[in-house]
Parts: structure tokens; C-alpha cells; sequence
């Protein structure tokens, strides 16, 4: 039935799922993050996404930074934006339901997104490849910067898993999630303590636009067709696991990887059915109940 | 009543390391809190006794600024604490035992116990805690909540002693316990006293309350009606009663 389907096409799509399956990771982990501590359904994640893209197009462009300098500088930069967008719209909203921050944040998303567009147009604009040339494995080519997208994306989740769940800091914001007033009342500045969190998804999602910037176009859109996706990861790990998340995301990016293969028709929709099923038999996810956020 | 609570403030209040004058506060427009007026002494164990509602549990969320609309004076050794975030209240050296206890779900007992920063010097070593809480040694890498109602409370208590604060609000720490855990609660309550913390206590149970505080301060419709002695509460406890209406 599939004897059509070579081993370098085969492996090519794996790999392909992999990398794909980096940035829904590292998104929805940020995401997670955003949700599990904070309770803020972060729709402007896919825009600060493409923020930390933009970023380093334009630190590359104006200040001569180049990819290594933009993969710190530009998440710190987004992070600073994000920070001033929490304690401006985000704070404000704290008490009221999900809704109005998930309102929000969509509304920052159109903000955002429309002067971007309006400043640099709506086609994608090229960013260097900064690891050029690749290894020929025998039953496919590996682009050197392909492995290193992988490699960098799965050393963030796990050090950023291990800050959260191993850390005394990462105690400080799992409690807060549960009761903010109490570890307040043992001398901790919770409020700022958001703030950084909120910053520190913000820095992640921005992250992943520097990673995605040499292998996708920079545009204004380029965050709006990922998030949808990593949603649906998030739902799939459980909201507000991280650990889930990640699993999650790398699985599911194999997932589709492996579906352009065996079946392309179903290759952008295989995600939502995984998502339907979870929220079938697993509403909560996947990892619900087997960490703590 | 209010006269004579006043002279009583004024005739013991030597040097009271915390002061409430003219408490108010309210609940989003309610208020519950009408002009709560009575200080607590360096060393002392009080208690706010009352009937449900009366405003005891309002009265230390009050001096934690949990709520946001107060007015009136709360002072820590002379400084006011009114316009001051809870981290800052405590950091200024008040630690609070909520009466739900608040134990984390997601963290370990050991977690749990750890979680609070030392803020100041003073406060119990790890070794310290365990030797006065060894039961939760052994229970140090379950979930907090995973504990009895008692190991929980001496958990919520334990892990407020390592942060140097010298004032403990305990909100019913008896509420719900056997009696041979409560008698546990109110030795350790007591050890706490000698080892020189200054405790505001409230309670319900007039038994647990009469057996650790130097006085008790009772309290109705969110303002203080009397201010007793321990002799004056062995010997009034009609009276007590009757606030009560036990």
C-alpha cells in the first residue's frame, strides 16, 4: 500500500515534524506557562512570536546585529514589551474571567499585527541562514540548521521544565498560581512575580521567532498561522501543563510530519482530530494531574 | 463598654509592639470592621474571641492588607502598616497561619515547609522545625494535602517560623481537630510563647483559648465589646458566654 514512499521522503517529513514540532513546543510551553501561573489565556502569543522574529530582522538591518547577538537581544526586547503590556492591560484584568483577558489579548493581536503590516508590508521578507550547508546521512540531507533548531528548542523546554518543577523559584510561582494572597503574606512580591512571568513567556514566544526566522519568511502573519496550532497542542498536553505541552508538541509535529506521508489530504487537520479526541475521552489533557501546573 | 475597654488598653499597654486604632473595613461596599480598637504586647498571646461573623478572621486579614478599602491606624513597633502591600506588611516581621491553612496541592511537605524566604534573623533552623514538628519529617516528600487536618495545621504553622518574623496571626488553629490533636496544637502554641514570639490568636474554642492566652479581647459586630484579663475570663465566664451567646 505504501511502497511508494521512500525512506528520504519518509525521513525528510520526520524531520521536517521535528522542527515543526520545536516550535509548537516551545510555544505552547510559553503558553502553558502564561496560563498555568497566571490564568491569562494568551492569545497574542503567535504575535509576539513574530515580534521576536521582526526583532531580529530589524536588529540585523539597522544596528548590524547578527543571528547570534538577536537570538539573546530580541527576546529581551519583546520580554520588555511584554512586561509593559502586563502591567498596563493584563493587571487590570486580573479578577475578572478569562474571557476579558483572552479579549484582550486578541486585541493586541490586530494592534500589533496592523502596524507591522502598515511599517513593513504584508510579504515575508528573508532572514540569512546563519549555519549554512548540511550532512548527508545516506537516506537524507540534514541541514546543519535545522539540527541546531531541534537541539536548542529541546535544551529550553527541558531546562525551563526543570526551572519550574525542581527550583525553589518555580515553587514560589506554582504556589502563587494556587494562592497568591498566601505566598504574599510570606514576604513574596507576587505581583512582580507575574510580571517577569508574563515577560518570560513572552521571552520564550519571541525565542522561537528568532529560531524561526531563517527557515520561515518574516511577515505580519507569520504568528497567526502557528497559534491556532499550538492551541490545540496546549489543549491536547493539558492548559497549564508544561510538561504536556512539550510532549505534546514535539509528538504532534511528528504526527503531522508523518500524515503529509501517509495521507497529505489530512496533514493540516490531523491536529484538530488528535485535539477533538483529548477533549472526547481526556477534556482536561493528556498530563492533567500528573504535574503540578 | 468602649471607655472601659480603652481604659484597659491604656492601663496595660506599656509598649505594645502592634497597635490597631479605629479599625474599619469593608468587603467590596459592606463594611465589617467598625473602629476595632486594642494592642498587643511584646511576648503576649491574645486572643480575639467572638461569635462567627463577629469580624476576628477580617481583623488579622485587615493587618495583613488582604483587604483593600481600611481606614483607621495599624501599628508594627511604632510604624504604620495602613497603605502598605502584604509583602511589605511582612516583611516588616508579621506572619500569618490562615484558618483554611493553605497548604500548596502541588507542592511536597517539604516544599510546603521551605517555601517562605527568611526575612529576618531569628527564625527556627530547619533542624529546629523538625525537632519540633517530627512528624513531618516523615511525611516530607508527600503532597501537603495529602496530610491529616492536624499534621496540616502543624504544617501551616511550621513553615511560618523560619522567616524571623516575631508576631504570628493564627486563625483557628483548633478548628476542626480531635482533641488529642488540639492539646498537641495548644503545647506547641504555648512552647512558641516561652521561645519569645508575640502571638494574636483567634479562636473559638473558650476551652483552648483559656488554657494558652495571657488575654483575650473579645470582639462583636466588628469592633472590640470587652478586653479580659486570664483571671477576669476564668472568673467572668458567664459573661464570656453570654458575649457568645454559648
Amino acid at each position: 500500500m505504501f511502497e511508494h514512499i521512500s525512506t528520504q521522503l519518509l525521513f525528510g517529513q520526520v524531520l521536517l515534524g521535528l522542527i515543526n514540532g520545536s516550535f509548537y513546543a516551545m510555544l505552547s510551553m510559553g503558553l502553558a506557562i502564561i496560563f498555568g501561573l497566571m490564568n491569562v489565556v494568551n492569545f497574542a502569543h503567535g504575535a509576539q512570536y513574530m515580534l521576536g522574529a521582526f526583532v531580529a530582522w530589524i536588529l540585523l538591518t539597522t544596528l548590524g546585529i547578527p543571528y547570534w547577538g538577536a537570538l539573546f537581544v530580541a527576546p529581551v526586547i519583546v520580554a520588555i514589551f511584554g512586561m509593559a503590556m502586563e502591567r498596563l492591560i493584563l493587571r487590570q484584568l486580573q479578577n475578572l474571567d478569562h474571557l476579558y483577558g483572552l479579549l484582550a489579548t486578541y486585541a493586541m493581536v490586530l494592534v500589533i499585527e496592523g502596524l507591522i503590516r502598515q511599517q513593513y508590508g504584508s510579504t515575508g521578507i528573508p532572514y540569512q541562514n546563519p549555519i549554512p550547508g548540511g550532512v548527508n546521512l545516506g537516506f537524507m540531507f540534514l541541514p546543519y540548521y535545522r539540527l541546531w533548531v531541534v537541539v536548542f528548542s529541546l535544551v529550553t523546554c527541558v531546562g525551563t521544565w526543570l526551572l519550574i518543577e525542581h527550583t525553589k523559584l518555580g515553587a514560589y510561582l506554582r504556589a502563587a498560581n494556587e494562592k497568591p494572597q498566601i505566598v504574599e503574606a510570606f514576604g513574596i512580591n507576587v505581583p512582580r512575580m507575574m510580571t517577569l512571568t508574563y515577560a518570560f513567556g513572552v521571552g520564550l514566544a519571541a525565542l522561537s521567532g528568532v529560531l524561526a526566522a531563517p527557515i520561515y519568511q518574516v511577515s505580519p502573519s507569520m504568528g497567526s498561522n502557528v497559534i491556532i496550532v499550538v492551541f490545540a497542542v496546549v489543549v491536547i498536553g493539558g492548559m497549564g501543563s508544561i510538561a504536556g505541552a512539550v510532549v505534546a508538541g514535539y509528538a504532534l509535529g511528528v504526527v503531522e510530519g508523518l500524515t503529509k506521508v501517509f495521507y497529505p489530504e489530512a496533514a493540516s487537520v490531523v491536529i484538530f482530530l488528535f485535539m477533538a479526541a483529548a477533549l472526547f475521552f481526556r477534556p482536561s489533557g493528556i498530563f492533567s494531574g500528573k504535574e503540578s501546573t | 463598654m468602649n471607655e472601659r475597654v480603652s481604659q484597659t488598653a491604656a492601663a496595660q499597654d506599656v509598649r505594645p509592639m502592634l497597635s490597631v486604632r479605629d479599625l474599619n473595613a469593608w468587603y467590596a461596599e459592606s463594611k465589617v470592621l467598625h473602629g476595632m480598637t486594642f494592642d498587643v504586647r511584646e511576648g503576649e498571646l491574645l486572643t480575639l474571641i467572638g461569635r462567627n461573623g463577629a469580624g476576628k478572621t477580617t481583623t488579622l486579614r485587615s493587618i495583613m492588607g488582604f483587604l483593600q478599602k481600611r481606614t483607621g491606624s495599624i501599628r508594627l513597633n511604632g510604624e504604620e502598616l495602613i497603605g502598605r502591600r502584604t509583602y511589605e506588611i511582612a516583611r516588616k516581621g508579621i506572619a500569618y497561619c490562615p484558618e483554611e491553612r493553605a497548604i500548596f496541592s502541588s507542592l511536597s511537605v517539604k516544599e510546603n515547609m521551605f517555601l517562605p524566604p527568611v526575612l529576618s534573623e531569628g527564625g527556627m533552623s530547619d533542624a529546629d522545625l523538625y525537632a519540633t514538628f517530627p512528624n513531618l519529617k516523615a511525611r516530607a516528600a508527600s503532597r501537603g494535602t495529602l496530610l491529616s487536618g492536624g499534621e496540616q495545621q502543624m504544617l501551616a504553622i511550621a513553615r511560618i517560623l523560619r522567616t524571623g518574623s516575631r508576631l504570628l496571626l493564627l486563625d483557628e488553629p483548633s478548628e476542626g481537630l480531635a482533641p488529642v490533636v488540639v492539646q498537641e496544637i495548644g503545647n506547641i502554641i504555648r512552647e512558641l510563647k516561652t521561645q519569645g514570639f508575640t502571638i494574636l490568636l483567634v479562636e473559638q474554642n473558650l476551652r483552648f483559648a483559656k488554657k494558652v492566652a495571657d488575654r483575650h479581647v473579645v470582639v462583636e459586630h466588628g469592633k472590640v465589646v470587652d478586653i479580659l484579663t486570664r483571671d477576669e475570663f476564668e472568673t467572668g465566664m458567664d459573661r464570656v458566654k453570654s458575649y457568645l451567646g454559648v
